[in-house]
């Protein structure tokens, strides 16, 4: 993992007391409310419906054990209990007091973490695939390039007050778990015909209420020139993106409006203007940063472990949960465990301080102490041997979190909707719940197979329902909840925007709408299908029928 | 209206002349951009410092051909939350503007160090804003942050810059 040195240290902490500064100067009225908002924002800090939230950056989703405990004692010194992973590898705290934001970030700081540009119109932490540097289809691991872009982008005295907020995802591996095609700059790692590495870049990707797949900048910006030309992309779009209303001030509209190869030329003739500003050392700082990054010396290992045949053997439940919950390791012997935070009857995401420090103790004992967030709001544990699976899963079954349903129906993402969420039209969480509950049954789960359920609690889609492969949008139709349905979303390397179904349900009525189509797939699938392939195979009309089935 | 020079709070030495106004026949002028393109030719001529005032979206090429015979650009700021001054200082800097550069409006003492970086010189703020953000607020802000994860970036030390030289 990355370490601090000197001067990150010293980064965060007088952060920290400027904003301690900002803090003070608001309180006095030297600052007036709209002047403070966009700082307050930039230090993480929103304003919601019952309290302040304070949002946590998780840098490329990246967590030590000892970070993992940090954020249990602030869940519980300063918060209520528990804390909300997000689909950016954010933490969020729901409770926090104004005037304890400085001291919960002076705790942050403690173990090298920070809330810096989680929010506000500056560009947002830096998120990679979950599964970096250990994923068995990785071409290169993409965490360095996001500390990079991490420490490059704190505090940019050009970019940190854009039009909007813009974000940044790398992936390094040939399935895209970075959803970089739905970022405003998607990235790309990989080695060329002459094995030199570089990017594929991407931009004007995003959710939101205008959803849109980003366009393909380059085929290969070598890595020595990354950084120039992600400043050529964030120059031309601080000029020029719309600041006459926020809903089109995304760098999307803008690349929509200009059109790509308008939008293409200007960032090149950027790029061309500043070809001869010095140089960043940035290959010498990658370097630096990658020496945090190196593979741990994995025992060897055969592929197959006898241990874990038996156990799996003998114990079904745990047999389904490495079924499920495992992902293919680079090192032979091993294996990506999941741990789900999605509970039968839970809130997506949520962690109490009691289940963070089980994950941490679980990191410890199995994982080298290392944990990942994931864009599915789960944990991950990137280094776990084979012939040890039973036994994390055991800890994990104790503490409750051996769930064994990633990626599964009841893997349910979503925002954290109108409990909380002063944005929010409409309930998200319950309709979650009401998911898990009704397709409790594990080997219902297994049945249906892997298949994507993201619910928004508004059209700015924090949820992601625009990429479900069926997406629920709750939205206010006359003083009720009503639930759109969307189908055959995608937030892969085939990136597909959701198709609208037809009327919305209401909210008593969406989940039995999900059962009729779930019905319907498994009655109509061919053997070994996904939801994602029946639903291609037979079409948006005949899914969509069943939706509205007589009923 | 004061103006913000090395952290202090000192007078402007520039005349906005008023359009119907008899200009003095020497010293520096601060002008409309619109003025500066009919008048400005005649004035350099007659031996004047010229500046302009600009919006945050003019065309670069409107000021390109001024820019060596420019001694003063001030990049209106219309709110603090709008930062395309900082992209428009910093190009104007590429194109090789050498003259002060100055962010005029709507900016707080939290973005003075950022400016800096940017490449302005000074600050110039209403009164009302000044009385509400005293100079010690302005000196202080500059120095919050004392190193920058950036490269060729103001007056701050750069991380990166650092951490090269200790190993060299």
């Amino acid at each position: 993992m990355y370490r601090y040195d000197d001067f990150d240290y010293r980064f965060v902490r007088e952060r920290v007391s400027q904003f301690r500064g900002q803090v003070e100067r608001r309180l006095t009225g030297a600052l007036n409310e709209e002047e403070f908002k966009p700082l307050r924002l930039m230090n993480g800090l929103y304003l919601q419906l019952h309290a302040y939230m304070l949002r946590v950056a998780i840098p490329y989703g990246t967590l030590s054990s000892r970070q993992m405990r940090q954020l249990a004692q602030i869940a519980e010194v300063y918060d209520r209990g528990y804390g909300h992973f997000t689909t950016r590898q954010n933490i969020q705290y729901n409770w926090p007091k104004l005037k304890d934001v400085p001291d919960i970030l002076d705790m942050l700081a403690d173990v090298e973490m920070h809330a810096i540009q989680t929010s506000g119109n500056c560009i947002r932490n830096v998120t990679a695939d979950p599964y970096g540097g250990v994923a068995a289809d990785e071409i290169a691991d993409p965490r360095p390039t996001a500390e990079l872009l991490r420490q490059w982008s704190s505090n940019h005295p050009e970019f940190s007050f854009l039009p909007r907020k813009f974000k940044v995802a790398v992936t390094g591996a040939r399935a895209d778990r970075a959803v970089i095609k739905f970022h405003d700059i998607g990235l790309r790692l990989f080695e060329n015909a002459s094995g030199q590495r570089g990017y594929e870049v991407w931009a004007g990707g995003g959710l939101g209420r205008t959803p849109m797949i980003a366009i393909k900048m380059r085929d290969f910006v070598p890595e020595a020139e990354l950084l120039r030309y992600v400043e050529a992309i964030m120059r031309v779009y601080n000029a020029e993106g719309r600041r006459d209303n926020k809903y089109k001030a995304r760098i999307k509209i803008l690349v929509h409006e200009q059109g790509g190869e308008q939008f293409r030329a200007l960032v090149e003739e950027e790029f061309y203007r500043i070809a001869g500003d010095e140089a960043a050392p940035v290959e010498k700082e990658l370097r630096r940063i990658e020496s945090f990054f190196q593979p741990p010396a994995h025992p060897d290992l055969p592929e197959d472990s006898h241990a874990l045949a038996g156990a799996m053997l003998r114990h079904p439940e745990f047999a389904r949960w490495a079924r499920v919950n495992t992902r293919a390791h680079k090192a032979a012997g091993h294996v990506i465990a999941v741990i789900s935070l999605k509970p039968t009857g839970g809130a997506p995401g949520d962690a109490t301080a009691d289940e963070m420090r089980s994950m941490a103790d679980a990191a410890d004992a199995f994982s080298l102490g290392e944990l990942r967030v994931s864009a599915e709001q789960n944990i991950v544990l990137p280094y776990v041997r084979k012939d040890e699976l039973f036994a994390l899963w055991q800890a994990l079954d104790a503490a409750g979190l051996g769930i064994a349903n990633a990626e599964m129906i009841s893997d349910v993402v979503a925002c954290p909707g109108l409990d909380y969420c002063a944005l929010a039209t409409a309930r998200s969480i319950p309709i979650a719940q009401e998911i898990t509950e009704r397709f409790a049954e594990p080997s219902l789960q297994e049945k249906i197979g892997p298949i994507r359920i993201k619910i928004s609690g508004c059209i700015n889609a924090c949820g992601h329902h625009h990429v479900g492969d069926i997406g629920i949008l709750g939205l206010e139709k006359t003083g009720a909840e009503a639930y759109q349905i969307t189908l055959g979303g995608d937030p892969s390397e085939t990136a597909a925007i959701g198709e609208r179904s037809g009327p919305g349900f209401p909210a008593d009525g969406v989940v039995d709408a999900i059962e009729r189509l779930i019905h319907f797939y498994l009655g109509r699938r061919s053997d070994g299908e996904t939801f994602k392939q029946t639903y291609h195979r037979l079409g948006h009309d005949l899914m969509k029928e069943a939706l509205y089935a007589a009923h | 209206m004061p103006l913000i020079k090395d952290g202090r709070f000192t007078s402007d030495k520039w005349l906005r002349p008023a359009p119907d106004a008899t200009l003095p026949w020497y010293g520096r002028l601060l002008l409309p951009l619109d003025r500066l393109l009919a008048e400005g030719p005649a004035l350099d001529e007659a031996g004047h410092m010229l500046g302009v005032e600009i919006p945050n979206n003019v065309a670069l090429e409107t000021v390109e051909p001024w820019l060596r015979r420019l001694h003063l650009i001030a990049i209106a700021f219309p709110k603090a939350a709008d930062g395309r001054g900082f992209t428009l200082a910093q190009r104007l800097r590429r194109l090789g503007y050498k003259g002060e550069l100055r962010a005029s409006g709507h900016v707080i003492p939290d973005q003075y160090a950022l400016a800096i970086s940017c490449g302005f010189d000074t600050v110039d703020i209403s009164d009302a804003l000044a009385e509400r953000q005293p100079e010690a607020h302005w000196r202080n802000a500059q120095h919050a942050m004392t190193i920058t994860y950036q490269t060729g970036s103001g007056n701050l030390r750069s991380i990166l810059a650092a951490r090269w030289a200790a190993k060299a």
